[in-house]
């Protein structure tokens, strides 16, 4: 029987791994929310937020004390307690997966065996928010968004899996750790198919632009998200971006080979820059495409996952089935 | 099938020059100007509420409170009182109020005024808490021009 | 309309309300759309929330001092309605306007046109999600609006026609910055096709949505470029010229299709022709006068009616005044093009997805107070 003092390097691990999953998921979402306001800015060759801070650094931080402190109004007829739990069910799983992705060589929470099915199953409990979010407002409109996101993310996440089911072929396992340590060339540059398509899967998943039909601002005056509005709002803006965040870092781990750079000192710790940066370009990606392209139609949408990016993620998968055989 | 792939093609490279133009603009300057930190210079061609002018000659204003501009005004904003004085060869004016709240900046004062009284002023900055902030009294303004 | 839902044998219909607050329907209107699932049933516009009662006003001022009112009904296109009532009291009192003037009505009506078409191109693909585009074309209308204040006084209401020319005569820095100006918007075109007009997904949304044609136009009375797509080339600088346009050369844009694809493109191409008309009016300019001599002050219209046309950036304007002999008129009566344009949208959006009635509506190009007057 083990004594509660071998426990404790395990406990002190689990507590670090939450702590720094915290910490991800809020910094995360301050350091994306000032990057895309000033790019955005900037694409529209206006300068972003100037005032607050230095060139507006501290923008997201009053944003977030001002969001704390509106009053939570309720819609009259709204179902209550699934009104209060959509935010709740949106943002709270949202800290698993962080525990899962390899940072760097030792910075790593849990290696699971099927990490990328553990992740892929996390990120579907998004699309129970968005619709009890939906439902939960009494407003017509707020039902239409949640309609629309339930069918568009249900819908992009065959072809995802699919792509990704490529890697997976290739290496033969579904660790994440298994799948960094496997890429000696970057697999980038051995399946650029699979990389587009996932990149565009990446996009509708996220509920961003040009696939925002959800949060249609200007058809649906904000969708599913009409009816929130402070804290509620918050959290859902928070899941969002923690979930580009997990998106582009598994992105990175399948595709841009996790950590692998150029070697710093200490570069079992160190090495979680690289995958940042690695995070972050594919970001400023995401950032660049929403602020340029309009919105697709919704039909248009489906269309293009049963009629392009199906076929080809299957011919995909045929294709790395016969190489890998070989 | 032909037309499949060549729909793809086209459309993904109409996307990618897309991104290229606001690549570019990303890297262009700002064409915005902070406000009100930095102002630009306003045309003094600009309408703004009107004044009456002072004359470099004689140091007051030139009106002859003969009513054309009360008169013409399509939205009944200027309202002016003048009144006989002995010795003085025709009306005195003795006031001259603009209410800017009503004013649609269609000029007809300025033009139809005799003797050229009155011009626009180029004061854009016009926000206050109360109505009457902008119940003008332009002969006391004529008197604190210089 | 029939809204009540629980009357339908099917009773899965509802009512979507596009009511007078949303971010596309530009102005205070109120669509109620019947719908089932995504796709409408049944659309009807409800009006008057901007209702200002312009007419009314022009009963009891004297006809010179409705110059105003104009401006204020279509704010995008001010000049050309001042241009249209100035030219209605000249046709009534008999005033003939000197050449100079003219041309500068011409000149500062297309400039006005072009930023009214600059606007409606980026509030439409603001509508349709992207963010980027209404900022680059705001940037070349603030030109232009430079360029207006300097002349006109204003930025959007202006009051720049007078009976009998205009109040304010050009110069030199004016004509220059123009210049510059149209070198600079027809540099910024080919950004503007590759960023937009080029774009899959733009034209996937244009195509094939809302069906014009030639007969429905005629049947609500449609004018403007939304005519044009369906292939009738009626512009009316062109099939009744008025002011110095015969002498102008341009051409109108014509569309087949009638769609909103097709407006968009009759719309775009409007601006690079306007380009052309401001280029040569500017070559022609003569010298002399920009009003008219003998101009009474209180002007009295002989008895009788009296109509002038002229064409708005959304289509034909005509003003119809009734006078009494005074100089106040009896009635003055607007008809603005975005009230029969908007009539198309019951029997335009049956069966539409709600995506593509937002579409159809901004290829419409409708500006509220317009309508409401």
């Amino acid at each position: 029987m083990q004594t509660l003092n071998s426990y404790a390097p395990e406990i002190i691990r689990i507590v670090i791994a939450v702590v720094g999953a915290t910490v991800l998921v809020f910094g995360n979402a301050l350091v994306m929310g000032y990057m895309e306001r000033k790019l955005a800015g900037h694409f529209q060759r206006r300068t972003g937020p100037m005032e607050v801070g230095f060139h507006g650094i501290l923008q997201l931080v009053i944003d977030g004390i001002k969001l704390m402190s509106k009053q939570l109004v309720i819609p009259a007829k709204a179902d209550k307690p699934l009104y209060m739990l959509a935010p709740i069910v949106s943002f709270g799983p949202v800290f698993l997966p962080l525990l899962v992705i390899p940072f760097s060589d030792r910075i790593q929470a849990f290696d699971l065996d099927v990490g990328l099915l553990f992740i892929l199953a996390i990120a579907a409990i998004n699309v129970l928010a968005i619709l009890v979010a939906g439902w939960a407002s009494n407003n017509k409109y707020s039902m239409f968004g949640a309609f629309r996101a339930v069918a568009q993310n249900v819908a992009y996440e065959i072809p995802m899996l699919l792509s990704l089911l490529a890697i997976v072929f290739m290496t033969n396992t579904f660790s994440l750790r298994g799948i960094v340590e496997a890429q000696n060339v970057w697999f980038i540059v051995l399946q650029p198919v699979a990389f587009l398509i996932y990149l565009v899967c990446m996009v509708a998943e996220t509920n961003r632009a040009p696939f925002d039909l959800p949060e249609a601002e200007s058809e649906l005056t904000a969708g599913f998200l009409t009816e929130y509005g402070g804290m509620g709002f918050s959290l859902f803006m928070m899941a969002e971006y923690t979930n580009m965040f997990i998106v582009c870092s598994i992105a990175t781990v399948f595709f841009l080979g996790g950590t692998s750079g150029i070697p710093l000192p200490y570069f079992e710790y160190t090495g979680i820059i690289w995958f940042l940066l690695k995070v972050y370009l594919l970001m400023f990606f995401l950032v660049w495409i929403r602020w340029t392209y309009p919105r697709t139609r919704f039909d248009q949408l489906m269309n293009l996952c049963w009629k392009y990016l199906l076929p080809f993620s299957l011919v995909n998968l045929l294709i790395t089935a016969v190489v890998v055989k070989l | 099938m032909k037309a499949y792939f060549s729909e793809l093609f086209t459309g993904a490279w109409s996307l990618i020059l897309g991104l290229k133009v606001t690549l570019k603009a990303l890297f262009s300057p700002v064409v915005t100007v902070q406000y009100p930190r930095q102002k630009i210079d306003v045309t003094p061609n600009y309408r703004g509420h009107i004044d009456l002018i002072k004359d470099p000659e004689t140091g007051t204003h030139r009106c002859i409170t003969c009513g054309m501009c009360m008169r013409d005004c399509p939205s009944d904003c200027i309202y002016l009182e003048g009144e006989k004085r002995e010795g003085v060869k025709g009306k005195v004016l003795t006031l001259y109020t603009l209410d800017y709240t009503k004013c649609s900046h269609c000029g007809a004062c300025v033009e139809v005024c005799p003797t050229q009284a009155l011009e626009y002023c180029d004061d854009y900055e016009v926000a206050g808490f109360a109505r009457e902030d902008f119940h003008y009294d332009l002969l006391k303004r004529v008197e604190e021009r210089e | 309309m029939n809204v009540d839902v629980l009357e339908d044998e099917r009773q899965h219909h509802f009512v979507l309300n596009m009511g007078p607050q949303h971010p596309s329907t530009h102005g205070v209107l109120r669509v109620l759309l019947k719908m089932e699932g995504e796709y409408v049933l049944e659309a009807q516009p409800v009006l008057g929330y901007v209702h200002r009662c312009h007419e009314r006003i022009g009963e009891f001022k004297p006809a010179k001092s409705f110059m105003p009112n104009t401006a204020r009904m279509d704010y995008l296109g001010a000049l050309i309605y001042n241009q249209g009532y100035a030219m209605l009291l000249e046709r009534a009192a008999g005033i003939e306007v000197p050449q100079r003037a003219e041309y500068i009505r011409v000149i500062t009506s297309e400039l006005n046109r072009i930023q009214s078409h600059l606007l409606w191109y980026g509030a439409y693909l603001l509508d349709l999600g992207a963010f980027t585009p209404i900022m680059y074309t705001f940037d070349d209308r603030e030109h232009i609006l430079d360029i207006l204040e300097d002349v006109c006084g204003s930025r959007l209401t202006y009051c720049y026609s007078r009976v009998g020319g205009v109040c304010k005569d050009i110069d030199d820095k004016f004509i220059e910055r123009t210049r510059t100006f149209i070198e600079r918007l027809r540099g910024r075109f080919p950004m503007y096709e590759e960023l937009v007009n080029g774009n899959v997904i733009l034209q996937k949304r244009m195509k094939t949505v809302g069906h014009y044609t030639p007969e429905m136009c005629a049947r609500y009375g449609v004018t403007g470029p939304l005519l044009r797509s369906t292939g009738v080339a009626y512009d009316l600088r062109k099939a009744e010229p008025y002011s110095v346009y015969p002498e102008f050369d341009f051409e109108v844009p014509l569309e087949q299709d009638g769609d909103a694809w097709a407006a968009f493109n009759v719309r775009y191409r409007e601006i690079e022709q306007s380009l052309r008309i401001i280029e040569q009016a500017l070559d022609k300019l003569p010298e002399g006068e920009v009003m008219a001599s003998k101009v009474p002050k209180k002007l009295k219209l002989p008895q009788g009616d009296y109509n002038c046309s002229v064409e708005a950036p959304r289509g034909e304007l005509s003003y119809y005044l009734v006078s009494d002999g005074s100089d106040i008129p009896y009635r003055i009566k607007v008809r603005t093009p975005s009230y029969s344009n908007l009539s198309v949208v019951p029997e335009l959006c049956k069966g539409m997805l709600i995506s593509d009635v937002v579409t159809s509506m901004g290829g419409l190009d409708l500006v509220i107070p317009e309508i409401d007057r």
